[in-house]
């Protein structure tokens, strides 16, 4: 059986295609500013490219800020369970998920059967969101590619205070304008980023193995930052962006 | 026509609607609520016609030493609750943002602030207080508050100052606390110009008791499967026990409110249709969101069947003593919610959750009200580890309706049934 997951989240959009507990295909768009067209698009294109049709999809499943948008999904749930089941397919002993999105992020601990036991969001602040690199990003002109790997050469942060974005962002050029390393700088980006996603782990506790997924998975600097903060290694989810989407198919499959 | 004479009409009809309405209730089995309030407010706006006098109490201070002199008391916050409810709040903030008042201020005093001087809101702003009364049992805000208030209108304030009780009620305290009922009377019978009246006082007490176990009452009938009442429908009814408590008017409104939900009781009829889930609401509601929070939850066959807000007015009845009113009183009004220490607010809440059998406990951290948000955590965290029921906490604010973010708040409320729904199937 052939079941999709679609994940239309604030920046991207993602789907999925799961057959028989094997991985099929994924696909990441942009969102844009229309979320329905964003989730219909995704799906055609991975359909396309994998060479099935909707026919042959038992089952949608749609998660994400956009999943009400999803008019073929036959059923949403919310990213916090889709993250949950895409993390323990990926690695059944997984015990808490970090998740950084575009606009918010999340701590997620889940029990010895996978299922979610709590979780806490980002309250109303992009701060630590993949919104708030991109930002950072701009302002220190590199690629956001580019970004988590020059952190890796610092030698000596610098020090952000601010949590909010635009104070951050203000504080960042002030950084610049000092002549600090942009390396440093960067690296304090990250620093500051660890230092609000663990204490929103601390309330949901921290219980290994932790696992990091969402888009700013990709980013080694944020990974590297957190994991010294915590204390504890953290393994970055095999297809941390789609990771959402994956674990949507998967509870398509279950219907 | 000089606009102190147009005052003169507009306060003369509000008075002669005020009569004829309070006339026409008389003849009323069952007046509801919005009625009640219609006269309340008609009353106290044309106070200065019939020779009452008018004063603005916080909401958790006491009210039947006012009553017993026929002294209408006046809410802000409960203006502010309207305000909220209108939608109101956040232009009226926004204003006392421009007067210099930071954002971080309550929003019902800044709401409160605002509407003063230019007479906005939904009711075209309060009527003018011939004194203020304020009592710190619910927070340290209103201090300043009312001293702006009292600078603003030039009238008397009474500060009754209830020391917080991290745990029990010292000896200390409580000779402090009676002292300063002695002052308030003191207080009033200058206010008024004339002399104290004991026996009613006396009266306003035992009504206020009645009213105060009747409001108990009434929330109980929620532990019944389906509730017949929700927390948002505590939220509407909750008026009267602020407002009128120690008036007959309170006693018979929840003597036929409470037959009303026994009724319901006995023909198994649930507010929420097809109710599943039970949940227990934390804090002061969302003003500007109730008919869309009651809905997101009733789409997950979810019910707030109690809250620790609204039994916030009923639950000291156990420090009262009906025939030493005045004195019990200052203990009763000491030891509310709001003045204790975390452990005996997580207590009742533990208690709350076994009485009410939920399955649910929803927080809301409340910008505005610093006393009821700071030891959320912990009680969530005792919660947790005392009765491993899920908990969800949603940021928002009473009344400042800039401070809600309906995308996110949607999607917590939507994961938090999901571990809810999860929950409930592994234990049937």
């Amino acid at each position: 059986m052939i079941t999709a997951g679609i994940d239309i989240g604030s920046i991207t959009a993602k789907a999925a295609l799961v057959q028989d507990g094997r991985i099929l295909g994924d696909k990441v768009i942009f969102t844009g500013y229309n979320a329905a067209a964003a989730g219909k698009r995704v799906y055609e294109e991975l359909l396309a490219e994998i060479g099935v049709t909707s026919k042959d999809v038992a089952k949608v499943v749609a998660t994400g800020y956009g999943r009400n948008a999803v008019a073929f999904a036959d059923k949403t749930f919310t990213e916090i369970l889709a993250h949950a089941a895409g993390a323990h397919y990926a690695d059944p002993r997984v015990k808490t998920i970090v998740d950084i999105g575009g606009q918010d992020s999340k701590a997620i601990s889940l029990d010895d059967k996978g299922k979610v036991k709590n979780f806490i969001m980002n309250d109303k602040c992009a701060a630590g969101t993949g919104r708030f690199l991109e930002v950072m990003a701009r302002a220190m002109e590199v690629n956001l590619d580019e970004f988590g790997s020059m952190s890796l050469a610092s030698q000596a942060p610098a020090k952000i205070s601010s949590i909010c974005t635009v104070f951050a962002e203000s504080e960042v050029i002030s950084l610049i304008a000092r002549g600090e390393k942009r390396p440093d700088i960067i690296s304090g980006i990250h620093e500051s980023i660890a230092a609000r996603i663990s204490a929103m782990l601390a309330r949901v506790g921290v219980v290994e193995p932790v696992m990091i997924t969402g888009g700013v998975a990709k980013n080694a600097g944020v990974v590297a930052a957190l994991s010294k903060k915590l204390g504890v290694p953290i393994e970055v989810s095999p297809h941390a962006q789609q990771n959402g989407a994956i674990g949507a198919a998967i509870l398509a499959a279950a219907l | 026509m000089t606009s102190s004479n147009s005052d003169f009409w507009k306060t003369l009809g509000i008075y002669l609607f005020g009569k004829a309405k309070k006339l026409s209730l008389a003849f009323k089995k069952a007046p509801t609520m919005k009625e009640l309030m219609m006269v309340y407010y008609a009353e106290a706006k044309s106070a200065s016609l019939s020779g009452r006098k008018v004063a603005w109490i916080t909401s958790g201070g006491p009210v039947e030493p006012l009553i017993a002199m026929d002294v209408i008391p006046v809410y802000p916050e409960n203006h502010g609750a309207m305000i909220g409810a209108s939608k109101m709040g956040g232009g009226l903030c926004e204003k006392a943002e421009a007067m210099g008042y930071s954002n971080d201020l309550c929003s019902y005093a800044r709401s409160d602030i605002a509407c003063a001087t230019v007479n906005g809101g939904p009711i075209g702003g309060l009527p003018r207080p011939d004194m203020l009364v304020c009592c710190n049992n619910i927070c340290g805000t209103v201090l300043k508050w009312y001293e702006i208030q009292a600078r603003y209108f030039n009238v008397p304030l009474f500060i009754l100052d209830t020391p917080f009780c991290h745990t029990g009620y010292s000896e200390e305290a409580a000779r402090y606390v009676r002292a300063q009922i002695d002052e308030y009377i003191t207080f009033i019978e200058d206010a008024c110009h004339k002399k104290y009246n004991f026996d009613k006082l006396t009266e306003a007490g035992l009504l206020s008791f009645e009213a105060q176990k009747l409001w108990q009452a009434v929330l109980d009938t929620a532990a019944s499967r389906p509730a017949p009442l929700s927390a948002f429908d505590a939220f509407y009814h909750l008026a009267l026990i602020v407002t009128l408590r120690g008036t007959k008017e309170a006693v018979s409104y929840y003597q036929n409110l409470l037959a009303v939900m026994k009724d319901r009781v006995a023909r198994g009829e649930g507010v929420v249709p097809g109710e599943k889930y039970r949940l227990l609401w934390d804090n002061i509601p969302i003003w500007h969101r109730t008919r869309w929070l009651s809905n997101k939850f009733a789409s997950h066959n979810a019910c707030l069947v109690a809250d620790t807000y609204t039994s916030a007015w009923c639950g000291v009845t156990k420090y009262i003593d009906e025939n030493r009113f005045m004195d019990s009183m200052a203990e009763a009004y000491t030891r509310i919610y709001l003045n204790i220490g975390v452990d005996e607010m997580a207590k009742m809440v533990l208690d709350m959750i076994d009485k009410y059998d939920v399955d649910g406990f929803v927080l809301h951290s409340n910008r505005s009200c610093k006393p009821y948000s700071f030891g959320q955590l912990d009680i969530q965290r005792i919660v947790e580890a005392e009765r491993g029921i899920p908990c969800l906490m949603i940021e928002s604010d009473m009344t400042d309706e800039r401070s809600f973010a309906e995308g996110q708040i949607s999607t917590r409320i939507d994961a938090f049934m999901e571990i809810i729904k999860e929950r409930k199937k592994e234990t049937r």
